[in-house]
């Protein structure tokens, strides 16, 4: 079996979208300035109370995991050896570096002593073992640059085909090397995420003592595994139905039928494993607590147990709508369970307050905007979308 | 807020076994001992609620000891340094619990814990316990991440939210004079007793024996998250819980996530073999010539 080979899009890259996309990263790279200048306090809404936000909770939990479409495609195609869907990995690849260096660069942004970064991958003597974040930091930051070159072939193909000829030799020279290499860059790229995303839960095990019953757990490293599973698939399956309506692109809607039942499953095996888990230790009455706890929490269980339903069904394997919407309602709810595993079931105790300044969602809508930009300049100059080559090139 | 019950958590092991996941496999969570055992020479506080006047000039010297500003507070247009909190320029206060017409002071700094959160949480070691248990915070290894706080069961390290260069502020049992705590030294009741550990248990059982119904029969921090070096008496009628101490049992905080941590990542043999799996299986699944599968 053969596929269409990925061709860039082209076409003019300053639409009206674009442009608005580049105006809300200009409103927040100006509101930096006041976070740089002035300090955290002036510039969000975070206090000793709530010393994590939106740009941990959103930027860096939920931002990695929205990146792990490559991931979880990269599982499927290398590992479980389905190669059918191939043509989804190279655009999974590229939102996901795009995703982990945005939420790199907002770890920057965050912490207070910012200069200081440098001293996790160098200072090898101060490493600290038990600290899951430690694992976290080390391994989103090898992540990053495992992500760009499993992504490089698009480059380099695109400078063979058509660069300057120093791009040209670069490329013919690099190419074959990193063809040898890829096999083992995988495989990195298959361990790390399992490693930190799982680590991303063991992060709040530590503050076990101000977490709800409801989102703490021993299993909070298997549940944030599979959630970011789970997140990874309705990446890819939202990023290629967008990019086919707003891009004009080919659909790709029999093979991201394919790969609903292996998304309702996951989904599936979330929800069983938390409410297993929830039953076993007890903690379950506290879902049946009238208040914005049990809310949340059901409002989370019926975004992902709708969708698992649905992809179960015939009409997510014909019907780019209702994969589309199943997606959505999977993202809607992985997320708000990331978010609210930071955010919502951390209790600091009475007297704390947490709701984000309209800087730091301005600096995280200004990151997400970049990203966006950076993405379709990508799509539109090199070969990553094999929905771009006109079908009768197949 | 429904809190976890320490059966809760460690049922949380057999669940964990159950669904028999190698990736989270926490050993001998049952055992819930602390890491660190008490040394004779850990050094700490007993914090005597019954006698302590409210008369804040622990937290004057703590200021003067530590060169932290005032935290100002207008009281009908007059200035105070009334801080209500520990802050970034406060590292111990005096709060007051009322009930009805009846109100007990309880004062807030570091715990000192046997096994720290902060410690357990912090990247690269900047927060480091010494000889004498005192838990240091050295700001040249300290990244500003503040996992440190999230951690804490006491809300303890505080933060220079208003800072461009900002730093952590916590006791640290003033480490810098040679003379000890400032806050004990000035304490005109012996309310803040500082010295060697094992001294300030046998004072605060003497005391509770001395004055039979006085003192709640129990010492907050003997036991509490896996034993702590500053300790409280609180009276009869006053619960901790009351004064405002976190109700937490006897699992230190790190417990569960270390054992994960070191479970899982031991001398790193899980992730080597594993990554060695996944080589050999990406190696097998992409040779044949599959220019197809290149990313």
């Amino acid at each position: 079996m053969s596929h269409a080979p990925a061709t860039p899009v082209g076409g003019k890259l300053t639409t009206p979208f674009f442009n608005f996309m580049a105006l809300v990263a200009l409103a927040g790279a100006a509101a930096l300035v006041v976070r740089f200048a002035q300090g955290l306090g002036a510039a969000t809404g975070m206090t000793d109370g709530y010393a994590w936000g939106i740009w941990i909770a959103l930027d860096v939990v939920v931002g990695t995991a929205l990146g792990c479409g490559g991931y979880a495609m990269a599982l499927l195609v290398y590992l479980a050896n389905r190669g059918k869907y191939h043509p989804l990995v190279r655009p999974a690849m590229l939102t996901g570096a795009l995703g982990y260096t945005f939420a790199a660069t907002s770890i920057i942004v965050d912490v207070g002593r910012y200069w200081g970064i440098w001293k996790i991958p160098t200072y090898v003597a101060w490493w600290n073992f038990d600290s899951a974040l430690l694992e976290v930091a080390l391994c989103v930051m090898t992540y990053v640059m495992v992500l760009w070159i499993e992504f490089s072939p698009s480059i380099l193909e695109r400078w063979r085909a058509s660069g300057t000829p120093g791009q040209r030799s670069f490329a013919e020279s690099a190419g074959p090397r990193l063809d040898r290499a890829l096999p083992w860059i995988i495989a990195l790229g298959l361990l790390l995420p399992t490693m930190h995303q799982s680590s991303l839960g063991t992060v709040m095990m530590l503050p076990f003592s101000k977490m709800h019953a409801l989102w703490f757990s021993p299993l909070l490293p298997l549940l944030f595994l599979v959630n970011c599973l789970f997140l990874g698939y309705a990446m890819v399956v939202a990023e290629s139905t967008l990019s086919s309506t707003g891009l004009g692109t080919r659909r790709e809607t029999r093979l991201l039928g394919a790969l609903a039942p292996t998304m309702a499953w996951v989904l599936i095996l979330f929800v069983v494993l938390r409410f297993g888990d929830l039953a076993l230790r007890g903690s379950l009455p506290a879902a049946f607590v009238a208040g914005k706890y049990a809310a949340w929490f059901w409002l989370e269980t019926l975004l992902l147990l709708a969708p698992a339903v649905v992809l179960l069904g015939r009409n997510a394997r014909e019907r780019a709508s209702t994969q589309f919407g199943a997606a959505l309602s999977m993202l809607a709810g992985g997320i708000l369970y990331r978010f609210d595993t930071y955010i919502l079931a951390y209790d600091p105790g009475s007297g704390w307050s947490y709701f984000p300044s309209a800087l730091e969602i301005l600096i995280t809508a200004g990151f997400v905007a970049a990203e966006v930009m950076i993405y379709l300049w990508i799509v539109r100059r090199f070969p990553v979308l094999s929905s771009a080559t006109p079908a009768e090139s197949r | 807020m429904t809190t976890l019950t320490r059966r809760q958590l460690l049922q949380g092991a057999a669940v964990a076994g159950a669904a028999g996941a190698a990736a989270v496999a926490v050993p001998s969570v049952a055992e819930a001992a602390s890491a660190r055992a008490r040394q004779p020479g850990d050094v700490g506080l007993l914090y005597d609620s019954t006698l302590c006047i409210g008369c804040r000039a622990c937290v004057t010297k703590c200021k003067s000891a530590n060169n932290l500003p005032v935290d100002a507070m207008n009281i009908n247009g007059v200035p105070y340094d009334a801080p209500d909190d520990l802050n970034a320029t406060t590292k111990t206060v005096i709060q007051v619990a009322a009930q009805g017409d009846r109100f007990a002071f309880v004062k807030r700094q570091c715990m000192q814990c046997l096994d720290p959160a902060c410690v357990s949480a912090c990247m690269i070691k900047a927060y480091q316990k010494g000889p004498d248990g005192v838990i240091g915070y050295d700001q040249s290894r300290c990244l500003g991440d503040r996992y440190c706080q999230i951690a804490c069961p006491f809300n303890v390290p505080k933060f220079q939210w208003s800072k461009a260069v900002p730093v952590m502020v916590k006791c640290e049992m003033c480490r810098h004079r040679k003379e000890g705590p400032a806050c004990s030294e000035v304490c005109p009741r012996q309310a803040v007793v500082f010295g060697k550990v094992p001294d300030l248990l046998a004072e605060a059982k003497r005391r509770q024996a001395a004055s039979p119904g006085k003192y709640l029969a129990r010492i907050y921090g003997e036991h509490e998250v896996g034993g702590t070096q500053c300790l409280y008496l609180t009276a009869a009628d006053v619960p901790f819980e009351t004064l405002g101490l976190p109700k937490v049992d006897g699992t230190p905080q790190p417990h569960l996530s270390t054992s994960i941590q070191h479970g899982v990542y031991k001398g790193m043999i899980a992730p080597v073999a594993l990554y060695a799996a996944i080589g050999l299986a990406v190696w097998r699944n992409t040779r044949k010539g599959d220019e197809e599968k290149k990313p």
